[in-house]
């Protein structure tokens, strides 16, 4: 049967067939690295001719080596009165508080949209009014509200997680199939059973995707709001650099600031691998 | 003894979201199953077959009609009729045994207590050692003999069975016939089951229920006795054979065929 499937109809996997397609897409991804891997390698090798041979001014484009010696200064002695792990960890900091915080009250937000008529009504405005708004355009009111210390920044970070997350946990509810919902209700189960035991696992799948695409808005607007009575941070530690015209530095903290959320990427993969090994083989 | 039972059960159904006219899936639905009792509900794509046991699990409410057990109104779903779905329905973020177990966790068994009894329900199904394995790691057959032990720990009265065996390739299909006979003769649940397939109605129901679309309504109720002379241990090729088997096939093929002229 997975047999037929996969010839009749290769463009709508379902069940187990799932995997299948998605080896396939495993094998082409290993076959696009040695590309991905020369074109880096270009790239840095024309970053260091064009300033090796003063094509740019290094004020503009420090060559590869200066940029790796600012990230190693930094790290060892420090810029702004901080090292760049304090820089990261505080950055880092802010992140994962405003992800707590997003995900605390994002995930009953979504299972309300998701589950209930009452409490789409009241949600959905709040949610599609907050999701276009680009966080700039809030971050001076909210200084206003709550002041310039650390509570403003993670609120911004926050408030810029919270779309995804509500979104996706609302689709993941209802992507269910009706029949899981239906088993439970012949079973006995309530209400609260439903929720706790069926729609919420459900959709784990989907809030996980979710919080990756949050972690993706949280890094873009965490420079933004670093940009405000900030003592440390990694974009903090950017904007110092370039009012200083350090340009090295600067390039040394998109550097970093790229690095981390590549990690987080591949930390996210691996934990939906781990808690939801199930997701691949709907 | 129990008994199931729906009286002059009518369903409508909206035509689209926004008019008021309605289209009727089915009309005058008056079947009693009692706790002994194994109907299998046949009848053409369209007929109402599934909606009929829709109604009987409390999915779905009655336009018109009552739906009973022993005189009391069901007012939804309840854990006195299990259901087991054509697409199995497990939860892959549970392996096997949680999921047989889900019912006992529902009414607040203790894990120790619920673990045990789903070993034993998977013994019965025949999974034994396939308790740890997760759900896509089962062949379909598997994944259904499961469905029917989860359905069978909430201990329920009577088990719907929404064409449990339809996706199921011939081979497993048929081996799954006589064990769904088993279970129901060693539970002593009353079984309705919803199928396609004349044969597998005739080999396991007690009473076989033919349904005739636009609207669905029931044009007939035959007793058949093959479920029990199987159970009784007579080969299967023996009863195929005889007279009356081919009797009751001939009557209803020609009930589901005349039906299916006439639509055209």
């Amino acid at each position: 049967m997975s047999i037929d499937a996969g010839t009749i109809a290769p463009a709508a996997p379902v069940g187990p067939e799932a995997a299948q397609p998605e080896t396939v897409q495993a094998k082409r991804s290993h076959g696009t690295l040695p590309i991905s891997l020369a074109t880096i390698a270009a790239i840095v090798a024309g970053w260091s001719l064009a300033s090796a041979y003063g094509i740019v001014s290094p004020l503009f484009l420090p060559s590869p080596l200066t940029v790796l010696k600012a990230i190693y200064n930094v790290a060892i002695n420090g810029f702004v009165d901080s090292t760049l792990a304090q820089h990261t960890l505080a950055s880092l900091l802010r992140i994962f508080a405003a992800l707590a915080a997003s995900v605390a009250i994002g995930i009953p937000a979504g299972l309300a949209i998701g589950t209930s008529r009452i409490g789409k009504g009241i949600l959905d405005p709040v949610v599609e009014f907050l999701r276009p708004l680009p966080p700039l355009a809030y971050l001076p009111l909210i200084i206003i509200w709550i002041g310039i210390g650390e509570a403003s920044k993670i609120t911004v970070i926050a408030l810029a997680m919270l779309p995804p997350i509500i979104l996706s946990t609302a689709a993941g509810v209802k992507s269910a199939p009706a029949d899981f919902t239906n088993a439970a209700r012949s079973f006995g189960a309530g209400r609260l059973q439903i929720l706790l035991h069926v729609i919420l696992p459900g959709a784990i799948p989907s809030i996980l995707t979710g919080t990756r695409i949050a972690l993706g808005a949280g890094w873009s607007t965490l420079v933004a709001a670093e940009l405000v009575a900030a003592s440390q941070g990694l974009g903090f530690m950017i904007q110092s650099a370039a009012q200083f015209l350090v340009t090295d530095i600067v390039i040394a903290g998109i550097i970093v600031i790229a690095a981390i959320a590549f990690l987080l990427e591949i930390l996210a993969r691996l934990l939906e691998r781990w808690f939801v090994p199930w997701a691949a083989h709907r | 003894m129990s008994v199931l039972s729906l009286q002059s059960v009518s369903l409508a159904f909206p035509v689209d979201r926004d008019s008021r006219r309605t289209r009727l899936v089915l009309d005058g639905i008056t079947l009693h199953l009692a706790s002994d009792e194994f109907i299998a509900v046949i009848g053409r794509s369209g007929s109402g077959k599934t909606s009929l046991l829709n109604l009987a699990a409390g999915f779905l409410k009655p336009t018109s009609g009552r739906i009973s057990v022993d005189g009391e109104d069901i007012g939804g779903p309840g854990a006195d009729r299990a259901v087991v779905f054509q697409d199995d329905a497990l939860y892959p973020w549970l392996n096997a045994r949680d999921n047989v177990a889900f019912p006992l966790k529902l009414r607040g068994v203790a894990k120790q207590e619920r673990r045990r009894r789903a070993g034993e329900l998977l013994a019965k199904v025949g999974l034994e050692s396939a308790g740890d394995k997760n759900i896509w790691e089962l062949s379909g057959g598997m994944r259904q003999r499961v469905g029917i032990a989860r359905a069978l720990a909430s201990e329920p009265r009577f088990l719907l069975l929404d064409e449990p065996l339809g996706a199921l390739d011939a081979l497993t299909r048929a081996r799954l016939q006589q064990f769904l006979l088993n279970v129901w003769s060693e539970s002593r649940t009353g079984a309705l089951l919803i199928t396609h397939s004349i044969e597998e109605a005739m080999l396991l129901a007690t009473r076989v229920v033919v349904l005739a679309p636009n609207p669905g309504r029931i044009v007939a109720d035959i007793p058949a006795g093959f479920g029990r002379q199987l159970l009784a241990g007579k080969p299967l090729q023996e009863i195929k054979d005889s007279p009356e088997y081919r009797r009751l096939h001939d009557g209803l093929t020609g009930l589901i065929h005349t039906d299916s002229e006439e639509a055209a």
